[in-house]
């Protein structure tokens, strides 16, 4: 049955006869126990979208490969996006999904894992709809540490809109909104995050797909809310934003691969590191000027103070290489345990509620 | 030499009996007005009399003392007679400054009675408030029955010396001296508002004694004082039997929501950004955990209703609360839950308007907003609670529907009945409505669109099922299977169908009843909190023998079924509204008829005459 040229048949007879519908938004009817999902279990039926070439193939990919690793049933997972190219992923996922509205993904999310904190919640954004129509969600989901995933593309440009500069865009970017350069000074995902209290902080690239999948792993095991960007290459909008360091032939050298417990080493030949001079990083040479690998800052992921990771988080081309990897990893209770516990130790101190007290309770009279 | 011992001399003062007293308490934000009247109106309530409550407080928290924005005030009407609103006019004002007296001396009535504490009239003060003299001593207060008393002089005599409190903690007891005058005045009983002393200052037993010392001082000056030379007593109100406690729309409000949860069993889940007036609300929820009721004070309104959508998604009572300027905020979330078919309920406590307005008074502005409020085609269901009792039985509305249909529902309460209080007979929790929510479970042949024959509601399958694992999202969706589509014919149907669901409540929601007679000259149709107002207009004519009977609509979208040929049967609608004539202006459109809008938007309810004079036009 098509609703093509059915316009004036009565709503009733339409909303019961659907048997024929092609397609359907639910597939996989019978899910497969958990421990035996395959990557393919978590492709929905749906036809992706996304312009060809574009990186958020990659992430998708990455992801559902990811999924079947986490041990957790398929019907426990939910992806909540907002608007954006990235925020169509929810659809490509054969899971729960919530493609909700600009910038609130975080507070749909939020909702979520407060009533079931038993899903496994996965909030997917983009520069803009994270940072600016959304930046308010952004801050405030982090500092409350929900145990949610989430995943930034950042691709500093406005991809569906057709090409205007994003919150992320470099300084004097020229544009379509822009015809003679930004004037606005971008902003860094990381920093905003490390400023909010994330209990885990993350960098990736979307086509380095081995340790995005890692990155990835790592992100949905933390208890807490885990905050990833992603390097987005927009083939669009914003061609090569990421060539500089991204591109494969250049990656050894301008990237650095954090790494818990190793000192800060990059290079095709593993001989540049990072050092302290005072308060300040800088990049020196193994071999050069007696410097050795006892020399070099030693990367340490469960650090309280945050002050390192935000230094990190501050590097970047072409005066340092680009760190991605896990930056950051610390605990904390997470807010919908929090308010479960408040919940709990109030019924084990007072017994469950009684809509009878309730009703009856303050000054009550009798008129007779 | 014997000692001669004089009997205890005889009190002459007569004690008067009357039906109804209106009485506003009025002093500086800082004076305890709020918690004078409050207490007067709980002990009130208590001995059995009808009362009802209008606290009007400005929206500064303490503006400069003496000033006359800084004005708080607390009308009561209490009665041994049915009663269902404030009083048009105060019959005794308590004024604690001449800031207090110069904002309040027009409501009275006339020969009305004033209670001044002549402290408070300082050289000072009384140029804060402009008066060139002193009214207390130019005769201007001359059509007025006053009683000057030296309250702040009194209440530190007494308890000077008794306490060890400062000079500034014992004046700030002269409000429980002048609770005591007046209880005395009026007969009342002191016990409520000892016991409520001792619990409210349990950790403070100084400021305990001192509360207790000043309002029995102030109950035995009155009564041994030449000033008073009679007092009165307002019998048992004659109301329905049953068993009754004192109840805000708030308070109603909130636990009509717990009470809601309790008969779906489901959670509550309350998103909300703090505001006035709604914000005692999210206050009251937090404190029933006991209930699993979750309270998220959200960043910003926004993501107050988005967390309540996603609390609702994933099974829980998704609950949003907040004044007009919050719903202007949430607009285009609610549109979200109505395209992905959702329940939700958004609480609008509506205050006066446009932008920041008047957010301590009361307004009825945001009826257009909430019927029509978004983009595109994207009705809702509206009821509003027409009295502070009525909130809790709405509240159960707003959610039965809400999870009936599948659709967001917005419940209007407003500042009048959110801070107003009355007696409310409680429940019988056997007779309250059940709440069904069927989840969908069955993986077979499930469609996320598909509809419910009767209702048209779509599936409610939550996470955490297996097999029905599915996306929704606010682009438009195909028919039946939920599929992201784009074509002409299907968005058709889909905003008819979203339309025909709503459409569809029309019948499970009550008829309208009449009050009077079903055929007239006048028929005065209202909706909210004008119930008290206009019910007691048009029985005060109908005892005068008029033709005028009433309508009240707590269910304004859909209308009811009835409204139509209610409405047919009378020569002359007039529909009293603290607005611009927005109901009316919906009945015109749907019933083509000549209704007649009766405005009045100052941020103050109706009063009884004015509603009153305006039906005598058409009669």
């Amino acid at each position: 049955m098509s609703t093509s040229g059915n316009g004036n048949r009565s709503l009733s007879d339409a909303s019961i006869s659907a048997d024929s519908e092609v397609g359907s938004a639910v597939s996989g009817k019978i899910a497969p126990p958990p421990g035996q999902l395959k990557k393919a279990d978590f492709v929905s039926d749906q036809e992706v979208r996304w312009c060809p070439g574009c990186g958020d193939y990659a992430i998708l990919n990455n992801v559902q490969k990811v999924m079947p690793e986490l041990g957790i049933p398929r019907e426990k997972i939910v992806f909540v996006s907002g608007i954006g190219c990235s925020s169509r992923f929810p659809y490509y996922m054969n899971t729960y999904g919530f493609h909700s509205i600009h910038g609130r993904a975080p507070a749909v999310a939020t909702g979520i894992k407060c009533a079931n904190p038993e899903l496994s919640v996965w909030v997917i954004t983009g520069d803009g709809d994270a940072l600016s129509i959304g930046g308010n969600h952004f801050m405030h989901a982090i500092r409350r540490n929900l145990d949610i995933n989430y995943i930034l593309f950042n691709n500093r440009i406005y991809g569906l809109t057709k090409g205007q500069y994003s919150p992320t865009s470099e300084f004097g970017k020229k544009t379509k909104s822009t015809p003679l350069g930004t004037i606005d000074y971008p902003i860094n995902p990381l920093s905003l995050a490390i400023a909010s209290e994330s209990t885990f902080v993350a960098r990736s690239i979307d086509i380095d797909v081995k340790h995005l999948g890692t990155v990835v792993e790592a992100a949905a095991r933390h208890k807490g809310i885990s905050f990833i960007e992603v390097y987005q290459n927009c083939n669009i909008f914003n061609d090569h934003a990421f060539d500089q360091f991204a591109e494969r032939s250049v990656r050894s050298d301008r990237v650095l691969y954090l790494e818990h417990g190793k000192p800060m080493i990059y290079g095709k030949d593993r001989n540049l590191g990072i050092r302290m001079n005072g308060a300040h990083p800088e990049v020196v040479t193994i071999g050069e000027n007696g410097i050795t690998e006892n020399d070099l800052l030693v990367h340490d992921i469960y650090l309280k103070d945050p002050s390192v990771a935000f230094m990190l988080a501050r590097m970047e081309q072409p005066d340092f290489p680009q760190p991605v990897g896990i930056f950051r990893a610390v605990e904390r209770p997470s807010y919908e345990e929090l308010m479960t516990d408040q919940i709990n130790a109030a019924i084990a101190k007072s017994g469950p509620g009684s809509l009878e007290k309730l009703i009856n309770s303050g000054d009550t009279w009798i008129v007779e | 030499m014997s000692t001669v011992i004089e009997p205890p001399v005889e009190h002459l003062k007569q004690l008067e009996e009357i039906e109804t007293v209106t009485i506003r308490f009025a002093g500086d934000s800082g004076d305890g007005m709020q918690l004078t009247g409050t207490q007067f109106t709980n002990t009130s309530a208590v001995v059995g009399n009808d009362i009802s409550t209008l606290p009007d407080f400005p929206a500064e928290i303490r503006a400069p003392a003496g000033s006359l924005p800084g004005v708080s005030g607390f009308q009561l009407n209490f009665s041994s007679q049915d009663i269902k609103t404030p009083g048009d006019q105060p019959s005794v004002l308590v004024a604690m400054n001449p800031a207090a007296l110069k904002v309040n001396l027009a409501d009275l009535e006339e020969g009305g009675t004033i209670i001044v504490n002549t402290d408070g009239f300082t050289p000072e003060n009384l140029k804060y408030a402009n008066y060139a003299s002193n009214p207390l001593e130019d005769g201007s207060l001359a059509g007025y029955r006053v009683h000057k008393l030296p309250i702040s002089t009194l209440n530190m005599n007494a308890l000077k010396g008794n306490v060890e409190l400062s000079r500034k903690e014992i004046d700030r007891c002269k409000n429980f001296f002048a609770l005591g005058v007046l209880y005395w005045l009026y007969d009342r009983p002191m016990e409520n508002t000892l016991s409520w002393i001792q619990s409210k200052f349990a950790k403070n037993p100084e400021l305990a004694k001192a509360n207790e010392v000043a309002l029995k001082t102030g109950y035995n000056f009155a009564d041994t004082t030449e000033v008073f030379t009679t007092h009165y007593t307002v019998k048992k109100a004659r109301i329905k039997p049953g068993k009754y406690r004192k109840i805000t729309g708030n308070e109603a409000t909130a636990i009509g929501f717990v009470a809601a949860s309790q008969l779906a069993g489901r959670p509550l889940f309350y998103g909300s950004y703090p505001i006035t007036p709604a914000s005692d609300i999210l206050h009251e929820l937090a404190r029933h955990k006991t209930f699993g009721v979750k309270t998220f004070q959200a960043e910003d309104e926004i993501a107050a209703v988005c967390a309540a959508i996603g609390a609702s998604f994933a099974g829980q009572i998704g609950l949003t609360g907040t004044s007009g300027p919050g719903v202007a905020l949430k607009q285009e979330a609610i549109g979200l839950a109505v395209m992905t078919e959702l329940p939700l309920v958004i609480i609008n406590v509506q205050r006066g308007g446009p932008s920041t307005g008047l957010p301590t008074k009361t307004e009825q502005a945001d009826l257009f907003q909430a019927v029509w409020g978004r983009n595109g085609e994207c009705p809702a269901i509206v009821v509003a609670p027409s009295t502070p009792g009525d909130c809790f039985h709405m509240a159960i509305e707003a959610v039965r529907l809400a999870f009936r249909y599948m659709v967001p529902v917005f419940y209007l309460s407003d500042g009048y009945l959110a801070n107003g209080a009355e007696p409310w007979a409680i429940p019988a929790i056997d007779q309250l409505p059940r709440i069904d929510v069927k989840f969908a479970t069955d993986p077979a042949n499930f469609m996320p669109y598909s509809r419910d024959p009767e209702t048209l509601a779509r599936p409610y399958a939550i996470p955490g099922t297996p097999g029905l694992e599915h996306r929704i999202g606010g682009i438009e969706k195909q028919h039946i299977t939920g599929n992201v589509n784009y074509d002409p014919e299907n968005h058709h149907l889909m905003v008819k169908l979203r339309q025909e669901k709503v459409d569809r409540a029309i019948n499970e929601i009550p008829l309208v009843e009449v009050l009077g007679e079903p055929t007239g000259k006048v028929l005065v149709l209202g909706w909210g909190s004008t119930y008290g107002s206009i019910s007691s207009a048009v029985e005060k004519l109908q005892q005068e023998g008029k033709s005028v009977s009433a309508a009240h609509l707590r269910y304004l979208n859909p209308f009811p079924k009835n409204l139509g040929e209610v409405l047919a049967g009378f020569e002359t609608v007039i529909v009293p509204e603290m607005n611009l004539g927005q109901l009316c202006t919906m009945i015109r459109a749907k019933y083509l008829i000549d209704a007649v809008p009766f405005s009045k938007v100052k941020g103050r309810p109706f009063q009884i005459r004015e509603i009153v004079r305006k039906v005598e036009e058409y009669l």
